[in-house]
């Protein structure tokens, strides 16, 4: 299992590693000077020449990269070209803001879709599975940000019981009802996604496994049904941590069109804002920390599945 | 004893004609003409397509010319039966011309896609281990990114526009199917047919086209088919952001971000162009759902 861990760290840091390059880099995707696109054309040339002194644009490509590097390892991303505020800290407070939205959102869609599939697997052919079908792929076929229009729509403007946007206070954890009640609309509106892919994963998976023998060696046996589906579900569990592992990363990201139809002030509204402002230091942070807690997500749901399942190991 | 006219001599199944064993892909197609879903996803699509390719003559009115006089009608107004806009354009014109640029923007570059990231990943599959292992660990950091992160990021640095929005999710549909297609491939790679082919010393090029890809690109299609969804979701996620196709072409994504403006004077109307998006996107699923298990297919998760 140590050897397993270690594997994984490594590899780990070599992705994390390119997941920085690729960051670095998506900035020079465009020709030219990064700042030639920041300052109006008119701007004096010795102001320019200045600045790029000032920002290290002047220097080689790989001596920006190291220097960059070296800066976030110790915690720095930098400063805003736009509001020349410390990166790290502004978003911090963002990533905050999301993770409200999407830790609620991840446990409301995994459970209902672990519930959901493991109910239609052990329910193949009927009448429940069939509708839990309809459900999953309309979940997987919907893009969320219309849903959330759409769910604005009816709860806000149809039949005004709840607010349609913002956060309702000053952000962070909900102290208050108020805030709670702007919490339901972006919670159920992100949580489509994941409960129908885990339910379609779930079901699929727990139907392969009643398909082997050894559901009906336990039943032979005399086991309690409820036994039996702790059995399954625990043989389950690997392929569906995996897909749940995934989708979190996919909340953390996909969460930058939601928070925008709820005027979420939270890490997808912090670097779209960023793109319009043309605010490289933030853009560059954001897309390195956000991969970067992907990358670390699926680390972790590699080792539980390791503990889980001891053939995983290798 | 029996009488031996009873006795009756036993027919065997005439074997000269007729009763060949059925080929892999008549057995499909007679699966997919039982699947009645499958087949009216495909009817459904088929309109989709038809209406975005003829939408001269299906849409009533120029999407582009609006007026202020008939700005964001309801629904079941007489001339413009889904409504107006907030520039007074007609909305079913605009839904139907949408089509064309949503559906470009979905399908090509999946397509795009199919043929960059298959080609690698049939390389990747067939190649050694370091040919292997440097396409793949490239592949795995471009995997890191949650694909909507990484559209987003692309043409937030390249700029809104239909060719951009193609090339960002071209880059962020490879891996996937480079993915799929080396482990289809590694799959097939070791089957006796393979081996065979090789000790029957056929050239590489051969066993690729003749072993190989017969048995990978159903796979391949079917994957790419449910991606087409996504990719239309993505895209019209992006007009929506305002990184995508530009005003004031009609497209999905970009009339749902102008009409959210218009979600308390006309909600119905607002909500009609993501009603598009989802049927569409619903029917690319359904219909590789239903090509899978027709094909009989399992994918590598």
């Amino acid at each position: 299992m140590a050897r397993f861990i270690a594997l994984r760290l490594l590899h780990t840091i070599l992705i994390l590693f390119g997941v920085s390059i690729v960051a670095f880099g998506l900035i020079h995707l465009i020709p030219g000077n990064p700042l030639d696109i920041l300052l109006p054309p008119e701007a004096p040339k010795e102001v320019v020449e200045r600045l790029k002194v000032e920002f290290g644009f002047d220097k080689p490509l790989y001596i920006q990269y190291l220097a960059w590097l070296g800066r976030v390892l110790q915690g720095n991303l930098g400063t805003s070209v736009f509001t020349g505020l410390r990166v790290t800290g502004e978003l911090l407070s963002a990533l905050g803001n999301t993770f409200v939205l999407a830790i609620p959102a991840a446990l409301l869609g995994f459970s209902l879709g672990t519930t959901l599939g493991t109910l239609a697997a052990f329910n193949h052919g009927r009448l429940l599975d069939k509708l839990f079908s309809v459900i999953a792929i309309l979940g997987i076929s919907m893009p969320h940000y219309w849903l959330g229009i759409a769910l604005v729509i009816v709860f806000a403007v149809l039949y005004p019981v709840l607010p349609a946007a913002g956060m309702g206070g000053g952000g962070g954890i909900p102290t208050n009802w108020d805030e709670a009640r702007h919490l339901i609309l972006p919670v159920i509106t992100l949580s489509m996604i994941p409960m129908g892919v885990i339910g379609r994963i779930v079901r699929s998976t727990v139907l392969e496994i009643l398909s082997q023998e050894f559901p009906t060696a336990l039943r032979a046996k005399g086991l309690r049904h409820r036994r039996m589906v702790w059995h399954v579900l625990k043989n389950a569990a690997p392929p569906a941590l995996a897909v749940m592992g995934l989708q979190l990363g996919f909340l953390l990201g996909g969460s930058i069109l939601v928070e925008t139809v709820f005027n979420w002030p939270g890490s997808g509204q912090f670097m779209n804002l960023a793109i319009f402002r043309r605010d490289i230091p933030v853009l560059q942070g954001t897309v390195l920390v956000l991969a970067g807690f992907f990358v670390i997500i699926n680390l972790l749901v590699d080792i539980l599945q390791a503990l889980i399942d001891p053939r995983i190991r290798r | 004893m029996a009488d031996v006219s009873t006795l009756q001599p036993i027919i065997l199944p005439d074997t000269s004609a007729g009763a060949e064993p059925r080929s892999y892909w008549s057995t499909v197609g007679e699966r997919l003409a039982h699947d009645r879903i499958t087949l009216a996803v495909g009817a459904v699509l088929l309109c989709v397509i038809l209406l975005a390719i003829f939408a001269p003559w299906a849409a009533t009115h120029d999407p582009l010319q609006g007026s202020v006089m008939r700005r964001l009608k309801p629904i079941g107004t007489p001339g413009f039966f889904l409504g107006t806009d907030e520039t007074g354009r007609d909305i079913w014109s605009r839904l139907v011309y949408g089509g064309r640029l949503s559906l470009i923007c979905g399908v090509t570059p999946v397509a795009l896609a199919t043929l960059i990231g298959g080609t690698l990943g049939l390389v990747a599959g067939i190649g050694g281990r370091v040919v292997n292992m440097a396409i793949m660990r490239v592949v795995d950091v471009f995997y890191a990114f949650p694909s909507v992160l990484l559209a987003i990021a692309i043409c937030g640095v390249i700029g809104a526009g239909i060719g951009n929005t193609i090339l960002s999710l071209m880059v962020v549909f490879t891996p996937p199917i480079v993915r799929v297609t080396e482990s289809l491939t590694a799959q097939v790679k070791n089957r006796d047919f393979v081996e065979a082919a090789r000790a029957s010393a056929a050239p590489l090029h051969a066993i690729i086209s003749h072993q190989i890809l017969p048995n990978v690109l159903g796979g391949m299609l079917v994957y790419a088919t449910s991606l087409v969804g996504i990719g239309i979701i993505l895209s019209a996620g992006l007009s929506f952001l305002g990184l995508g196709v530009t005003p004031p072409n009609p497209e999905w994504g970009l009339m749902l971000n102008a009409l959210r403006q218009a979600i308390f004077v006309n909600p119905i109307v607002a909500a009609l162009p993501g009603v598009a998006i989802v049927i569409t996107s619903l029917c690319f699923n359904l219909l590789s759902d239903g090509l899978r298990s027709a094909m009989d297919i399992k994918l590598p998760s």
